[in-house]
């Protein structure tokens, strides 16, 4: 990690510990803890990191972005941080500038139809967009006349569906039943379907890895506490050998996620790009699958009472599996292109990473 | 909420690629003169003193080791793509490899200085075969209960008892040997353990092979009766094994050798699977894919970390635990997948060779070097558990 960027990572973490503690959130009776921390988090231009000046953001580095995804994946804070920054990019990549204020993007899954005619005006679904309720933008890449169009959409001019995630986050369905876009631009070439894909499976599997680094810590933290059988039950074999297995998973996805991460921020957009993102997505969600239910484990009943903490993160570490590919489809289309290739070609794409 | 587990995001820097294609330009000459056998499975476990020698000749053992020792003296990095290449190759490297990763760094560290200069120019010639004398009938993962007696005499020690699961004992120049120099302690049962360079070729040694399931004899009952070892083949402090050796195990436990063990049998899942395979297929490989990609990262950034001198034992351990299992499942998580191919496929016969052979090693690849119920241990001391 550069200087900046961990600069950048503390000043994430000082925010949401001041503003997100998870014990502190999870005891509120309402949300009125989100805006302060909003405004917070817009102030220090971490909302809009991946945004150049020129376009109003802050002009962060690539990879102080993911820093601070993964820093917001830490705490599981229920604001559309990471969605702001993805659509910040996005706008930035047709050259819009970004508006104040949270931000989501369509699409996150592969199914959608999302169509713009010349004039900017959108046609088709999105579904499971997340926060599509409490943001107030959407960025929305869009198949155009004469290819990808990157577009902006006020969402008080469409009518989100009621809906959530397995945490309680809001992901509904959009129809866009010919609405007028605010802005519009053609997609710089490359920026397709897939590449927006890679990148927000990229940045959903960053906020996975810093969520599961929270359960190990969590975890390790209740295991040296609770007293069983008159003693704590890290000094038994079996929690131990639990709790190192999530440690392996933790260890694979901050390392797929970051490694996925870094190949993006050094622009690379080919192949190397398409295994390193593609494999964490599928990586990180089978860890998150593995690790959740050894978190769970561990922590006995006491973990699956809405009172505890560890619900915070291991909801959101199944729901997030879903998010720009889950690893299910991530995982056939990284057997196509490899199966395409050939065995000859593993190896060479294997070790250029 | 501090993040205990850290990989940095390290790249292999621009002489190691370069190092990468002379290594695949080798390896090309070798298959093409048949010392390297592409449909074959058990190259990578075969000994072949005319191949080592070459390897020895081209630079590629002893590589991190001074000069005057024979060595290279380049990076850890620039020996992780060599040993990467050799083993997804499949080459036959039994004879050295031993040597080259973990007895040499431990004579670099303990050996008397003749001792040096006459082992490890031999072993960077690929002309030396080690074996590590560690386990015992009763002593396994408990390694301090090894009973096997080194004796003071005149000049030297006398070694009596009996080590086993010894690979390449047989065909071995050296051993580490562990043996028994005093009683442990009531405040520390580690105590009285010593290292020994023991000479293979001394009287009172004998091999007896123990087969493995694979068929094969790598295995070996050494017994020991009355064999002499002089004093300067004392390796370290007398009675203080137990404080040495640690600090290479996280090169030993994060190679590339602890996930690539039977990656010959995913290539060949390419092949029967073909250019457009089913989803069901292409959901297989794309996971088996990731969890290499992810195996691999994991263990160069360690790698990595070991060369920029900070000590990853967490993280290197992890990579041992994850990577051997993952390796361990490869053979039979290929075999479900190749399960609907079709049977003339022009590659099943090599496939099913290879598999069938995977099939059988996997057992030992979570046992050897530190079973996993060990490493989990080390991994949750690593988190503080113990």
């Amino acid at each position: 990690m550069s200087e900046t960027s961990a600069i950048v990572a503390e000043t994430a973490a000082r925010i949401f510990e001041d503003l997100a503690d998870p014990q502190t959130v999870n005891q509120a009776k309402d949300e009125s803890w989100q805006a302060p921390l909003w405004s917070s988090l817009e102030e220090s231009g971490l909302t809009l990191a991946w945004v150049p000046d020129t376009l109003g953001g802050a002009g962060a580095s690539l990879s102080d972005g993911f820093e601070v995804v993964k820093v917001a994946g830490r705490f599981a804070a229920t604001v559309p941080l990471a969605e702001t920054l993805l659509a910040g990019w996005l706008l930035s990549e047709a050259g819009l500038s970004s508006p104040t204020g949270a931000m989501t993007v369509a699409p996150s899954r592969w199914s959608d139809e999302l169509k713009i005619d010349a004039a900017g005006v959108l046609t088709g679904k999105a579904r499971n967009v997340p926060f599509g309720k409490s943001a107030e933008h959407i960025a929305v890449l869009a198949d155009g006349p004469s290819g990808p169009v990157v577009a902006l959409v006020k969402l008080s001019d469409v009518r989100p569906s009621d809906g959530h995630n397995l945490a309680g986050d809001s992901s509904v369905e959009i129809a866009f039943d010919k609405i007028k876009a605010v802005a519009h631009a053609a997609a710089p070439a490359g920026l397709d379907r897939q590449r927006f894909m890679l990148l927000g499976a990229t940045v959903r599997a960053n906020q996975m890895a810093g969520a599961l680094e929270t359960v190990l810590a969590i975890t390790t933290r209740y295991a040296g506490e609770r007293v069983a059988f008159e003693k704590t039950i890290s000094k038994f074999q079996a929690v131990q050998h639990n709790l190192a297995r999530l440690a392996g998973e933790t260890a694979a996805a901050v390392a797929a996620a970051g490694s996925a991460a870094d190949t993006f921020a050094n622009g690379i957009l080919d192949d190397r790009f398409f295994l390193e993102a593609a494999g964490a997505k599928v990586r990180v969600s089978e860890a998150a699958t593995e690790g959740a239910s050894i978190g769970h484990q561990v922590h006995g009943a006491i973990g699956f009472t809405k009172e505890h903490i560890l619900h915070r993160f291991t909801l959101r570490l199944w729901s997030w599996r879903d998010d720009f590919g889950n690893e299910s489809d991530w995982a056939v289309r990284l057997g196509r292109m490899i199966a395409a290739k050939g065995a000859d070609e593993l190896w060479p794409l294997v070790a250029s990473r | 909420m501090t993040a205990a587990i850290q990989f940095d995001q390290l790249r292999l820097p621009p002489e190691c690629e370069k190092l990468r294609d002379e290594v695949r330009a080798f390896i090309a000459e070798e298959t093409e003169g048949g010392s390297i056998k592409p449909t074959g499975a058990t190259g990578g476990d075969s000994f072949s003193r005319e191949f080592s020698r070459k390897v020895g000749a081209k630079g590629w053992l002893g590589m991190t080791w001074p000069k005057k020792y024979g060595g290279h003296e380049r990076t850890f990095l620039e020996r992780y793509v060599v040993t990467e290449e050799l083993r997804v190759a499949n080459a036959p490297t039994r004879l050295h490899f031993v040597a080259d990763r973990q007895s040499g760094p431990i004579l670099l560290k303990y050996a008397p200085e003749h001792i040096k200069m006459k082992v490890l120019p031999a072993i960077c010639r690929g002309e030396c075969c080690f074996a590590i004398g560690m386990s015992e009938p009763n002593s396994g993962s408990d390694l301090f209960a090894a009973r096997t007696k080194a004796t003071k005499t005149d000049g030297g020690w006398l070694i009596n008892g009996t080590k086993i699961w010894t690979s390449n004992a047989h065909q071995a120049d050296y051993m580490i040997g562990l043996f028994r120099t005093s009683a442990p302690t009531k405040e520390n049962r580690r105590h009285g353990l010593t290292q020994f360079l023991v000479d293979m070729k001394t009287k009172g040694i004998t091999c007896n092979p123990v087969y493995q399931i694979t068929g094969h004899h790598d295995f070996n009952e050494v017994v020991f009766e009355d064999a002499f070892v002089p004093d300067d083949h004392v390796l370290g402090e007398i009675d203080g094994a137990w404080k040495q050796a640690t600090s290479e195990l996280a090169y030993e436990r994060s190679g590339p050798e602890r996930f690539l063990e039977t990656y010959y049998v995913l290539e060949e899942l390419v092949r029967v699977l073909g250019p457009d395979p089913d989803v069901r297929g292409a959901e297989g490989l794309g996971r088996l894919v990731a969890q290499l990609h992810t195996l691999r990262r994991m263990s160069v950034s360690v790698a990595g970390m070991l060369h920029a001198g900070k000590e990853p034992v967490l993280e290197a351990a992890i990579v041992k635990d994850v990577g051997t299992i993952w390796e361990q499942r490869l053979p039979h998580r290929a075999r479900e997948l190749a399960a609907f191919s079709e049977p003339e496929a022009t590659n099943q016969i090599p496939f099913d060779k290879k598999l069938a052979y995977a099939t059988t090693i996997a057992p030992k690849l979570t046992i050897q070097g530190g079973t996993t119920e060990v490493l989990r241990g080390i991994i949750a001391r690593g988190l503080g558990l113990r």
